[in-house]
């Protein structure tokens, strides 16, 4: 008998849970687009957020509710941007392929360290400490916090302690933007040719100390290039890219060689009389 | 019908009876989404959600049981009700609140049969709680459960830029941090008594 109570309230419940289940399951039922799954499975699945948004399957929705266009998404190759256009019969909204940028030279061959940083090898660690070791308050560390945390291999550290971004690899994502404690790097448009690859804000003998290839502020680049090209603020030359005026002739008399042309085969161009680097080991530490 | 009052019950669920530091129960999560901070406190939210619910859940289902007077059933028809009140309130969240659904969501099924949820149902059960108690008791386990959490999150995460030696790195200095954190808690056990 009591085998038939507990079989008939067991029953019961589960029947009933059931079918509030069953009905709620109709009811609650939340429609989604069939289009987003399709969009998300020709993203490039990196959910690095390049886009703006925070990952592949939010930036399909956008894409599917016409808020952006493919052409959004750096990351995937050109084909599946095509894809997905044709797919919403969307136009493709291309943007120009950009990349990250250091604006910093200063390896160990031409850096001077003012003090041996010896803890947790990471940037972000050292920049704690009265912002590394590194004579030059602005410059790269060199621990390679880009070079760990760039998901597509793009950034490798070069003999002297410095990033070498790989253009072809960069996808523009913006981690390395992100995870460096000094700000050097930036995402910059490839047709942004004329670089500046310092950040020091000292200028003259005070840079030089630190840097042989730091910005020492001295104007010639100002001068040289059209005119309102570059505006030197907090010592620095600041570039306006907005109107296409970029001319090589801007690098020409930088006696460091901070203000570089960058060339799609031949990297960066440093200006004619610009002190040429030779030494390959490491600058000794002194005082300032 | 049991006499505490609710200021101790919640007490006594959150720290001298601690859920996870005292009875052990729920030590899955507690070791397996304690790496973040985020996460961890966001698991904290979903677990004290689920024990209100369940609590609620138990208390009827006690009161329905004892009417067919059929108590033996308790254990079974506690976790099916449970587990289908969860999914029916997950379903519910998911067409009220997308955005609260993207955060709890993929916690709401690890949940629902977890070892904490159920004991709660039981030890409330056991200490024959009215409904009042049994939803303050809900609240205190939640609240406990989700301090131990982000005690262990914080702890692991300084965890992550200290010099620990070779041999204890990784799972063995989080089981002994547990250990010494499960071990402070027991010195509240003199606490309103």
């Amino acid at each position: 008998m009591v085998v038939f109570l507990a079989l008939a309230i067991l029953g019961g419940l589960t029947l009933v849970l059931a079918i509030t289940l069953v009905f709620a399951n109709k009811q609650l039922y939340v429609y989604e687009d069939p289009r987003i799954d399709k969009v998300e499975e020709m993203l490039p699945h990196a959910n690095c957020g390049a886009c703006g948004f925070p990952g592949c399957r939010p930036f399909g929705e956008a894409l599917v509710a016409g808020k952006v266009l493919p052409g959004k998404c750096t990351v995937g190759t050109s084909e599946a941007r095509e894809k997905i256009a044709q797919y919403l019969d969307i136009s493709l909204g291309e943007e120009e392929k950009r990349v990250a940028r250091l604006a910093c030279a200063g390896g160990a061959n031409v850096a001077r360290n003012k003090a041996n940083y010896n803890g947790l090898p990471s940037c972000q660690a050292a920049s704690l400490i009265s912002g590394g070791g590194k004579g030059c308050f602005w410059g790269c560390i060199g621990f390679g916090d880009c070079e760990a945390v760039c998901e597509f291999d793009a950034i490798q550290m070069d003999g002297h302690g410095l990033p070498v971004v790989n253009s072809d690899k960069c996808t523009a994502c913006g981690d390395c933007v992100e995870v460096c404690p000094k700000g050097l790097f930036s995402l910059e448009p490839v047709s942004h040719k004329l670089w500046v690859a310092c950040k020091n804000l000292e200028f003259g003998d005070k840079v030089l100390e630190d840097c042989e290839v730091g910005c020492t502020a001295c104007g010639k680049c100002v001068v040289d290039a059209a005119p309102n090209l570059i505006e030197m603020i907090n010592n620095l030359p600041v570039i306006d890219y907005g109107a296409n005026r970029q001319g090589k002739e801007a690098i020409d008399r930088c006696a460091t060689g901070a203000i570089v042309w960058l060339d799609e085969r031949e990297g960066a161009i440093r200006g004619k009389e610009s002190r040429k680097i030779i030494r390959q080991e490491n600058k000794v530490m002194g005082p300032s | 019908m049991n006499e505490e009052s609710l200021g101790y019950i919640f007490i006594s669920a959150s720290l001298i009876n601690n859920f996870v530091l005292a009875y052990f129960l729920g030590i899955c999560p507690f070791l397996g989404v304690s790496g973040k901070m985020e996460t961890a406190t966001k698991m904290g939210g979903a677990v004290t959600f689920v024990m209100l619910i369940s609590s609620l859940c138990a208390y009827g289902i006690h009161w329905l049981l004892v009417l067919l007077d059929a108590p033996y059933l308790q254990l079974i028809s506690y976790i099916v009700v449970i587990a289908s009140t969860v999914q029916l309130v997950e379903m519910f969240i998911k067409k009220m609140s997308p955005a609260l659904f993207r955060a709890l969501g993929i916690f709401l099924p690890l949940i629902t049969t977890n070892c904490a949820i159920l004991g709660l149902a039981l030890f409330q059960t056991n200490k024959e709680y009215d409904l009042v108690q049994s939803f303050v008791f809900a609240l205190g386990a939640g609240t406990g459960f989700t301090l131990a959490l982000m005690l262990m999150a914080g702890l692991r995460e300084q965890l992550d830029f200290s010099d620990t030696p070779k041999v204890v790195r990784g799972t063995v200095i989080t089981l002994l941090i547990a250990g010494i954190l499960s071990l402070t808690f027991m010195g509240f056990s003199g606490l309103g008594s």
